[in-house]
């Protein structure tokens, strides 16, 4: 697999890094020319010295026959011109954007490129990690609409010995899989919620805390 | 058309500024977004429209400049990539009905026209009439000559 990475910084040396480990060919395009000399040192890839967003630059980088654009750099807008290039110009077969304003993630998926934002992401793992000991994934889905999130019910769970359908749920909410001894269900309101099963949740952003409560009860 | 337009400029620089000067001056409804707040200065004292201090690669900026209601959208930053950004957005996302964007590469254009986002290339543009200037001088030379 041929890697183009557009970018900066420890990011892009400890992806570029990664990627190289695992086999692929990597090359980077880079504006700064001392960076430049010290990732073409360090790194055993190609690098080539420009501005990725000019389409004689992406060529000499060899964009024609590149099966993954990954566009990381500060900038927004250099980012989504450097993906529609590599897409349209050089047809690409995959392009990824990294949207630093984290709204810019869902204005380019509208543009047509893929996009990532590290703040969500790196935020939804805060909230995985550091918030309640139950959660065990936070996934957020379409653009960060949906949550699918599964938690680990305990003795203590209000809700542990209930029948679904007992259980009064905030709108937009669903209880979507349960697995019991690594068996999963698709429940319905006659089946009962128990500790120790792990329930998957599928909530909005703005249900989501009233869910968990539900769940999980009041807890410091 | 009405007889007022509602027309967002991005980029108050010379280009910007001054399309903001006159289209003001004829009675135009200006919005000029630029995030550098000492480029304002640069506006005629009877310019009547907003000034929007931020960043208009960011969504948040382009709502307060109610990109919604507009008729026209002029990205004229000194930088292609942002122009090329905020046009596509104004077009695309807030269904602007004509986004004029600035782009100096004039490789850049061609792939733009593509998107469907209009560009001016000044660089193209003087090339052109340079060239033109240079013809018809000879044109004049030869006629003389002969």
């Amino acid at each position: 697999m041929k890697v183009l990475m557009a970018g900066r910084g420890k990011t892009l040396y400890f992806l570029c890094r990664n990627f190289t480990a695992k086999g692929y060919t990597v090359v980077i395009i880079n504006r700064d020319r001392e960076e430049c000399v010290h990732l073409a040192r360090q790194l055993s890839a190609l690098v080539v010295c420009g501005d990725a967003s000019d389409a004689t630059i992406l060529k000499e980088a060899g964009a024609m026959d590149a099966d993954v654009v990954l566009a990381i750099t500060p900038n927004d807008q250099d980012n989504l011109v450097i993906c529609q290039l590599a897409s349209i110009q050089f047809n690409v077969p995959r392009v990824l954007a990294l949207a630093n304003d984290p709204d810019n993630a869902e204005i380019f998926e509208k543009l047509g490129v893929s996009a990532f934002s590290t703040t969500h992401i790196v935020g939804s793992l805060i909230e995985q990690r550091a918030s309640l000991e139950q959660i065990i994934n936070l996934m957020p889905v379409g653009e960060g609409r949906v949550n699918v999130t599964e938690i680990i019910l305990d003795a203590d769970s209000p809700v542990s010995g209930k029948l679904l359908k007992d259980i009064i749920l905030p709108k937009n909410a669903l209880v979507a899989v349960v697995i019991r001894s690594n068996q999963p269900i698709v429940p319905r309101g006659d089946n009962d919620l128990l500790a120790g099963d792990r329930v998957v949740l599928i909530t909005l952003p703005e249900n989501h805390g009233a869910v968990l409560k539900a769940f999980t009860g009041e807890r410091k | 058309m009405r007889n007022s337009l509602y027309i967002v400029i991005v980029g108050c620089g010379r280009l910007g500024s001054h399309l903001a000067n006159q289209l003001s001056r004829v009675g135009h409804a200006i919005v000029v977004i630029d995030s550098n707040e000492e480029t304002f200065n640069d506006l005629s004292p009877d310019f009547s429209g907003f000034r929007i201090v931020g960043d208009a690669t960011q969504m948040a900026v382009l709502k307060q400049a109610k990109l919604k209601r507009a008729d026209v959208f002029f990205a004229t930053t000194h930088g292609d990539n942002v122009n090329l950004m905020v046009a596509q957005v104004a077009r695309k996302l807030f269904n602007v009905p004509h986004v004029l964007a600035r782009v100096f590469d004039p490789r850049r254009e061609q792939i733009y026209d593509q998107l469907g986002v209009e560009t001016i290339c000044p660089t193209a543009v003087a090339a052109e009439m340079f060239l033109m200037a240079v013809a018809s001088h000879r044109a004049a030379a030869g006629e003389v000559k002969s």
